[in-house]
């Protein structure tokens, strides 16, 4: 090892080498790593910008062939299937998330759920889809914007759990005491104080669940299903936009990679809001005052 | 008015740890009692199990009896119960962040379901009195943020916060110790204020305090009772030499 | 009488105040009869019954999680239950895939999978090592806040974003510019040959790299932010220069997070579906070159899914979407496993 040898300059200038290469090399990592996330963002600026307008968010698919039209049942329908599988996927999680900071702290279990949420969020989002398309779609013999949502609100659960949990545990367990100190009953404390206090931060990690959800396609592809028309019935298939950019760029129609192009920006653009209001939030503290 | 309380056989336990150790001790009603020692010792042990805050920690354990009023409050009611009747004020300073002042003194009784407009104004606004806080902040109270006080006004607001919901019982645990020498002294004056209608126990590192605002004093050590006497007394003539060592500060 | 040892403790009155302050004086003494509060707060009862409740409502909740994977786990084998009993583990060996005739053989997929994320690892994992490395030890602090902003952002791109650019940016550059010099250079190992489609195996693990990297990178920095400082101090005291230090005092003790955080990447790039199928070439083929075309346990299931006319092929698709389910929850738990060892319970954002 080369610290234990007697000191020589050559064995110094070797090693002042090597330094300077690693440095070097970390140096060029960053840049190819920043490079195409750059020019991914750059493009995608250039190339959607210039592909969006009004009729982008106003209109439906235009017939083959013809232009103009736009994404907007998608753009509604991605609403539609976020709103439906927050319902489901919100309560739930927030609630584990609760348990685990406020009732099984430190305990088995609790680390047991931990990990298995975690393990969750790296099972891929199409096996998801394949179990709800076996649970919901089969038995219903048709695609439904139903099943859509659950396939998602199912993905939520463990990340908004372990956002919550990570943002409960932040709160200073002096306003816990503070709470029962007065006699509040233990669910009341929870959920008008602890949970309160901690809410921008768990509001956010909602956020980012939204997020991560509303860019899902493969588990789209067999409950939702997509639809070119307008919808809004929670009983039929329904466009999504992700759906729709990945139906749209694998055409061979240059229009419909136009309006790839411009969701993709919307798309990133939702990405980008959501996950720098994430940064904000907790790192400017969320906490004001409780110190 | 407040009640007496009285402990009888008491012992407590932080997992494996006998932190308390058969405490026996009658505390007088309407007046104030000191409990002095030093670190460590299990006073603050002693009063969290006067309004079951013990037991709040998952190795907490508690077994004796202790008595408030003619209550047996470990085995005739629940804990929530017993702290509507006994109020706590903590170390540190602990207001709600996300709440006004108003809404902070007011906390106790709307967490339970209490409603009525006018008299949680009456309720708010003869707390803050009480705490001597009320000329601070009476045109502030639905716009300041609880946390947005200075140090000695947010105990005071968790002294009318702990007012507010009209116990016999005002426990503090060391209450002036993360304050400035006038916050102090404006809470000492407090508390004898309150004397008169509430039992107070306090809980103080701090001997010349103890001196100042107590009728009665407890001395902790290790884990027991090793004296409780007239204030006069410890600080004069303490029985124990135990006691003595401390008073004249030869360890603590 | 006075113990004289004790007679410095003053007992005095109610303390001097260096200013008068006004003392409120005392409120109404409330009487014997208890205040309207009193009587309300007596009146409440104890709330043991409702706490009871919300504990167990958010019990639930929390268990829900496992009965997630037990959902997930139970559908997948129940609907592939047709191939699992006509093939049995043979279906993972066989090469076939033929749905027309009912012949359905899974390695194409696997190896495509396999090959794919490798490739996909060889690019990432020195250069996101490298990025955290930079980032954690190098970097001056000014840039850190923008860099790891901008890394957090590669993670949450949405992968039909990542393969919309990739089909019509990466494609084409690897056609016209990477693969033919791949083939000059490197084609006599037999890695590199055969007709230039642009898209194929190699499409599909550039672009898995790219997606990989944010989380490897992230983690690593994790596990190396989580060594404590005064190993660093301890080799830098010896007279090591910086790099030394890295990989004495930080690298070295790390190494087991770093692993974890490469396996969970593998992981990831296992199972990623959409920008894989649009750009891997939808081939079922186990071919030498990678710059061939192929097939991935995920696209196979997202392409022909819709498409599966009889139920034998819908369960030869399912088991491969159980056999991808299994294989992810044990590389990720495996991985989860080897971080948590060294940070001791890792962030939620970082996944």
């Amino acid at each position: 090892m080369a610290l234990a040898q007697k000191p020589s300059k050559a064995n110094y200038l070797w090693r002042m080498f090597v330094n300077h290469a690693a440095t070097t090399l970390a140096v060029v990592s960053t840049i190819l790593v920043v490079a195409p996330l750059i020019a991914i963002f750059a493009y995608l600026v250039y190339k959607g910008a210039s592909s969006l307008n009004l009729a982008f968010f106003t209109k439906t698919p235009a017939p083959v062939g013809e232009t103009g039209g736009g994404m907007a049942n998608a753009i509604v329908g991605s609403g539609i299937l976020l709103a439906l599988s927050s319902v489901l996927g919100v309560p739930i999680g927030i609630a584990a998330g609760i348990y685990l900071s406020e009732f099984g702290r430190g305990g088995r279990l609790a680390n047991l759920v931990r990990f298995t949420a975690d393990v969750l969020n790296g099972v891929p989002s199409i096996v998801m889809g394949i179990a709800i398309y076996s649970l919901i779609v089969l038995p219903q013999k048709h695609f439904s914007a139903l099943s859509g949502g659950v396939a998602l609100g199912i993905m939520m659960i463990p990340t908004i759990t372990r956002t919550t949990e990570e943002m409960l545990l932040m709160v200073p367990n002096s306003i816990r005491e503070a709470a029962l100190g007065l006699g509040v009953p233990n669910w009341r404390s929870v959920l008008a104080i602890t949970l309160k206090t901690a809410s921008p931060g768990v509001i956010t990690g909602c956020m980012l669940a939204f997020a991560r959800v509303a860019g899902e396609t493969a588990p789209l592809l067999f409950t939702a299903f997509g639809n070119q028309f307008w919808s809004a019935n929670v009983n039929q298939p329904i466009a999504a936009l992700p759906l729709q950019i990945y139906v749209y760029a694998l055409s061979p129609y240059d229009e419909w990679h136009r309006l790839a192009w411009a969701g993709a920006l919307v798309l990133i653009v939702l990405i980008v809001v959501s996950v720098a209001l994430v940064r904000f939030v907790t790192t400017r503290g969320v906490l004001k005052g409780a110190n | 008015m407040g009640v007496g309380i009285e402990v009888s056989q008491l012992n407590a336990w932080y997992g494996t740890n006998h932190t308390l150790q058969d405490i026996n001790l009658k505390i007088p009603a309407n007046q104030a009692t000191a409990l002095i020692g030093p670190s460590g010792c299990g006073k603050s042990t002693f009063v969290r199990c006067i309004n079951r805050m013990h037991e709040t920690n998952p190795i907490g354990k508690v077994t004796g009896t202790i008595r408030v009023g003619d209550l047996d409050i470990y085995n005739d009611a629940s804990p929530v119960e017993i702290r509507r009747r006994i109020g706590m004020v903590f170390q540190r300073p602990n207001p709600f962040p996300t709440m006004s002042i108003y809404d902070n003194v007011a906390a106790g009784l709307r967490l339970n379901g209490f409603s009525n407009r006018r008299i949680l104004d009456e309720v708010v606004e003869r707390s803050l009195k009480h705490a001597a806080l009320w000329d601070e902040v009476k045109d502030d109270l639905k716009k300041k943020s609880g946390a947005s006080l200075s140090g000695g006004q947010q105990q005071r607001l968790c002294i009318a916060r702990a007012l507010a919901v009209d116990p016999e019982i005002l426990l503090m645990d060391e209450p002036a110790s993360a304050l400035d020498p006038v916050s102090t002294a404006k809470i000492e004056d407090l508390i004898f204020q309150l004397k008169s209608q509430y039992t107070i126990v306090i809980v103080t590192h701090n001997m010349q305090q103890a001196a100042r605002v107590a009728e009665r004093t407890g001395f902790f050590l290790n884990g027991r009772l090793v004296e409780f006497d007239s204030t006069h007394k410890i600080f004069t003539n303490p029985g124990d030499k135990r006691t003595e060592d401390y008073i004249t500060g030869r360890f603590g | 009488m006075v113990n004289p040892k004790v007679q410095e403790v003053r007992v005095s009155g109610p303390p001097v105040v260096p200013t008068p302050s006004p003392v409120p004086p005392p409120a109404e003494i409330s009487n014997s009869a208890p205040s309207p509060v009193r009587k309300f707060l007596t009146e409440r009862g104890s709330s043991a019954m409702s706490d009871h409740v919300f504990r167990w409502l958010m019990l639930i909740c929390a268990i829900s999680i496992f009965g997630i994977v037990a959902l997930i786990a139970w559908e997948l084998v129940a609907r592939s239950q047709l191939t699992i009993s006509k093939f049995g583990l043979s279906f993972f060996i066989k090469q076939e895939w033929d749905p027309v005739n009912g012949n359905f053989g899974a390695l194409p997929f696997i190896f495509g999978t396999l090959v794919s994320s490798i490739v996909a690892l060889i690019i990432a994992v020195p250069l996101s090592v490298g990025v955290a490395i930079f980032l954690t030890e190098m970097c001056p602090k000014m840039l850190r806040g923008p860099l790891s902003f901008l890394t957090e952002l590669l993670a949450a791109i949405p992968s039909v974003v990542y393969g919309l650019w990739a089909v019509f940016i990466l494609v084409p550059i690897l056609r016209v510019h990477v693969n033919p010099f791949l083939m000059k250079t490197l084609g006599w190992t037999g890695f590199f040959a055969g007709p230039n489609y642009g898209i194929g195996i190699m499409a599909a693990g550039v672009i898995l790299a790219i997606m990989i990297l944010p989380i490897i990178s992230s983690l690593t920095r994790e596990v190396m932010t989580a060594v404590p400082h005064a190993q660093r101090e301890a080799v830098l005291a010896l007279g090591a220069t910086r790099w030394e230090m890295i990989r004495m005092g930080v690298l070295r003790n790390a190494r087991i997070g770093i692993v974890g955080s490469i396996i969970l990447g593998l992981g990831r790039a296992l199972g990623e579906t959409i920008a894989v199928t649009m750009v891997i070439g939808n081939r079922p083929e186990i071919v030498k070159s990678l710059l061939g075309l192929g097939y991935s346990m995920a696209s196979v299931i997202a392409n022909e899914f819709s498409e599966a006319s009889d139920d034998l092929y819908l369960s030869a698709l399912i088991e491969i979407g159980l056999a991808l389910f299994i294989v992810t929850i044990i590389v990720n738990a495996i991985a989860r496993l080897l971080v948590w060892a060294v940070t001791q319970g890792s962030s939620a954002r970082a996944a």
